[in-house]
């Protein structure tokens, strides 16, 4: 298997990173390629940014965002947020992304996720899935999708989905740890690479969902500090996490 | 500084490759035939790419190239379809200037996306695939998987280079000196 990953999660809005509690009260936290070049030097393994103002305005600014993180960045990274055709998913490839999240347009049209993996390969698509007390939630967790969590997952699999970000929603921002049950779960339903999210407190939280998962998503966790970062990795480290050599 | 081709053909990530190299100085042009390195990138399914590339007549240059002991590297699903032929989409020829077929992975999580150490060395590289080379050109290899493999003036890597950071730009700019 490869090495665990970090990922530290940048939510961003009108080309900015902004920070809020579950979608509410935004404030300007920085500049997303300031912020993504930061982690990328404290030894982030990959960035993921989550458009989280979803427009059509949005999705442009998203492409702009894309090619100008591009420029710094030579980690790879992930765009999430407001796409909902292969078009809007190639502009953002083609501008130096690597991968492309969907969440609520899989949900709306499943056959969106073979669309995606025909054309981009699978390898470039991730489907987030919000969970929470073992089902689908959707549209910024805000709606039930009416769907078992297990099922989808399977489902996004067969579809051709190269990757899932689980955020359990219940957890999300609690810094209480991850859904490590809701994880294992997933874990032995697909053999796709899953990446955790949701209620990463401390460096323990994180080695346990990396225990059950490829990957591991940061957000609240860093408070939009790179620094946390590089202590977070030490303390993995120290806990025998076979984390990157980033030099 | 020499001059580097990148083969576009619509299928890869040819943005980011562009950028690696030219944070690393090299002067990019378009003609593949002529240039002192041909980089043939790839993400994407392989009889799309192949398709790509036979459309554009980009595969004869690239043969001709590698006749002529021209350097070619191949990246991902570049290095694929440098093989005899591949067993996805229910089998494609490649393009024949590496012996050896393109399998999909049989064991660990499918696609294999992440870093992974490349031996002989230390150093880790981001590789996203759900297949690989089987071939007796292979000199260097990944959790089992071959990572790089050479076959007269071509080098084909499955890992992605202009993605891998410190070391993914180290990789480049040895690639660069040797030609």
């Amino acid at each position: 298997m490869p090495l665990p990953r970090l990922i530290p999660c940048l939510d961003v809005a009108a080309g900015r990173v902004v920070k809020g509690v579950r979608f509410q009260r935004l404030r300007d936290v920085g500049d997303p390629v300031e912020l993504g070049a930061a982690y990328s030097d404290a030894g982030a393994d990959e960035l993921v940014f989550l458009d989280i103002s979803a427009t059509v305005d949005a999705r442009r600014a998203a492409v702009d965002v894309a090619a100008r993180v591009a420029e710094r960045v030579t980690i790879p990274f992930t765009f999430g947020g407001g796409i909902r055709s292969v078009a809007d998913a190639a502009a953002v490839l083609e501008a130096g992304a690597d991968k492309i999240g969907v969440n609520s347009a899989a949900l709306q049209r499943p056959e969106l996720i073979e669309e995606l993996a025909r054309t981009l390969g699978s390898q470039a698509v991730v489907v987030a899935i919000d969970t929470e007390g073992g089902h689908v939630r959707s549209h910024a967790a805000t709606r039930d999708a009416a769907r078992d969590t297990v099922e989808w997952a399977k489902e996004c699999e067969q579809r051709g989905a190269g990757e899932l970000l689980v955020t359990s929603i219940d957890r999300d921002g609690t810094q209480g740890g991850y859904d490590l049950e809701q994880l294992a779960l997933l874990r032995d339903a697909v053999s796709l690479p899953v990446i955790a999210s949701g209620g990463a407190g401390n460096a323990r939280h994180v080695a346990a969902a990396l225990a059950v998962s490829e990957a591991a998503l940061l957000a609240s966790i860093l408070h939009e500090n790179p620094a946390r970062l590089v202590t977070l990795r030490e303390e993995l480290r120290g806990m025998g996490v076979n984390l990157r050599d980033a030099a | 500084m020499p001059t580097v081709a990148i083969c576009r053909y619509g299928a890869g990530n040819v943005r980011s490759v562009e950028l690696a190299l030219q944070r690393l100085g090299a002067e990019l042009v378009d003609d593949v035939e002529g240039a002192d390195l041909a980089i043939l990138p790839g993400v994407g399914s392989a009889r799309s790419a192949m398709d790509g590339l036979r459309e554009r007549g980009t595969d004869e240059v690239l043969r001709d190239r590698h006749a002529r002991g021209r350097h070619v590297l191949g990246i991902c699903l570049g290095l694929q379809l440098a093989l005899d032929e591949s067993e996805e989409d229910g089998g494609v020829a490649g393009l024949g200037l590496v012996p050896g077929r393109a399998v999909r992975l049989r064991a660990g999580r499918i696609p294999r996306i992440g870093w992974a150490v490349v031996e002989p060395g230390d150093q880790a590289y981001w590789f996203a695939h759900s297949y690989a080379a089987e071939t007796q050109a292979t000199v260097a290899t990944s959790e089992g998987v071959a990572a790089v493999v050479e076959s007269g003036s071509f080098v084909g890597v499955q890992f992605h280079p202009e993605k891998s950071g410190a070391a993914g730009a180290r990789f480049l700019e040895r690639c660069l000196s040797r030609v």
